[in-house]
């Protein structure tokens, strides 16, 4: 934070507009970049949060799927906090497959 | 002057109105003056005034247009600077053109043009579309120029992603109408973010100069006089940096002295 930043903050002014535009430039161009229409885009979102969800429980409201760019390299960025791991329910384990679970199985299908 | 050995360069920004022929006609002069012969191109053909703002729209007899088909050789089209005998200019032909010119014919041009000149500057068209690509065709290297507003950043990124799709390197940059006032108060992209944004390096910073509408008013560019007036500097060190001299960038929102500038770099000072 710089010392103007600072003295924004404490009288409640709004930020330089400099430093606006290179945010919104920043998001837009990501966009641009990637060619991925906003549809597409959110659908890809909903798609890794119901994957990584499988696994660890997440925190859907802080979690963001977003674009981000830097030196005309475009990237996927994923912050999502877990909240915490998935428990392994013990019938997901046992058809994971122990060895003896693996014999049952050749045994029901012979 | 063998092609192997001239410089194809395409001046173009995506949006219009950020300078892209004031540039060319200011860096053209300019070239010329530092002893490089040079031609530029008006690649523009909808919409042409490379001619008015080099002052030479009086003496254009053929265009582009003839060289093509053929109806006149290229010495007579080209259109020689009075004052600055290196300079010539080949003047776009009718806007009809646009319905059946191709890359190849933009090429075909421009190849010709280099058997004369040491500098080929090919003033594009705004815009992505047909036009931009005949005129990107021609050229082996590019000048990028951008204003510090959001909109021209935009398509100026849009235009290099073209760019660099076709292989034209090397892009450069040139940001013009810089208000170094703005910068300082920070109510103006800084030029580092735009060079960071665009990942381009800088080839020339030019500050924003009433005295451009004058030297447009005349016909005369600003690069032809010893003016001295700040955007005539900056577009001769362009140049000056083209024909490989190192010439210090400057940013003027840095160099800014007084007590305003002074205050205003100390709000950037990071506190924590």
């Amino acid at each position: 934070m710089t010392l103007r930043e600072l003295i924004d903050k404490l009288l409640g002014r709004q930020p330089a507009s400099a430093d606006t535009a290179k945010q919104r430039l920043r998001l837009v161009l990501a966009h641009d970049r990637s060619d991925l229409n906003p549809e597409l885009l959110e659908q890809m979102r909903r798609e890794i949060l119901e994957v990584v969800n499988r696994y660890v429980e997440i925190d859907l409201e802080e979690g963001d799927v977003s674009l981000a760019t830097e030196d005309r390299v475009t990237a996927l960025v994923a912050n999502l906090p877990i909240r915490r791991a998935r428990i392994p329910e013990p019938e997901l384990n046992m058809a994971a497959g122990t060895p003896e679970e693996d014999s049952e199985g050749v045994a029901t299908l012979g | 002057m063998t092609a192997q050995s001239s410089r194809f360069i395409l001046i173009c920004s995506g949006k219009g109105g950020v300078g892209k022929t004031t540039l060319t006609a200011n860096l053209g002069i300019a070239l010329a003056r530092l002893g490089a012969t040079t031609a530029v191109l008006d690649a523009d053909f909808g919409l042409r005034n490379l001619d008015l703002l080099l002052g030479l729209e009086n003496r254009i007899v053929y265009t582009a247009q003839e060289v093509l088909a053929g109806s006149c050789r290229l010495e007579q089209a080209l259109v020689k600077h009075k004052q600055e005998p290196n300079l010539a200019l080949l003047p776009a032909g009718n806007p009809r053109m646009l319905e059946w010119l191709k890359p190849e014919d933009m090429r075909q041009i421009a190849t010709m043009v280099g058997e004369q000149f040491e500098y080929v500057l090919i003033d594009a068209p705004a815009g992505i579309e047909g036009g931009f690509r005949n005129a990107m065709a021609a050229a082996t290297e590019a000048i990028v120029v951008t204003t510090p507003e959001v909109s021209a950043v935009r398509d100026a990124d849009r235009v290099i992603g073209l760019l660099n799709s076709e292989g034209v390197k090397p892009i450069q940059l040139v940001l013009n109408r810089v208000r170094p006032k703005m910068m300082a108060s920070q109510e103006m992209l800084a030029v580092d973010d735009v060079t960071d944004i665009l990942a381009l390096p800088l080839l020339g910073l030019v500050q924003e100069d009433e005295q451009v509408i004058v030297s447009t008013n005349r016909g005369e560019p600003l690069t032809l006089g010893d003016s001295g007036s700040p955007a005539a500097r900056a577009y001769t060190n362009v140049a000056r940096r083209l024909r490989g001299e190192a010439v210090p960038l400057i940013d003027p929102s840095k160099e800014r002295q007084g007590l305003r500038a002074r205050i205003g770099r100390l709000m950037q000072t990071k506190i924590f």
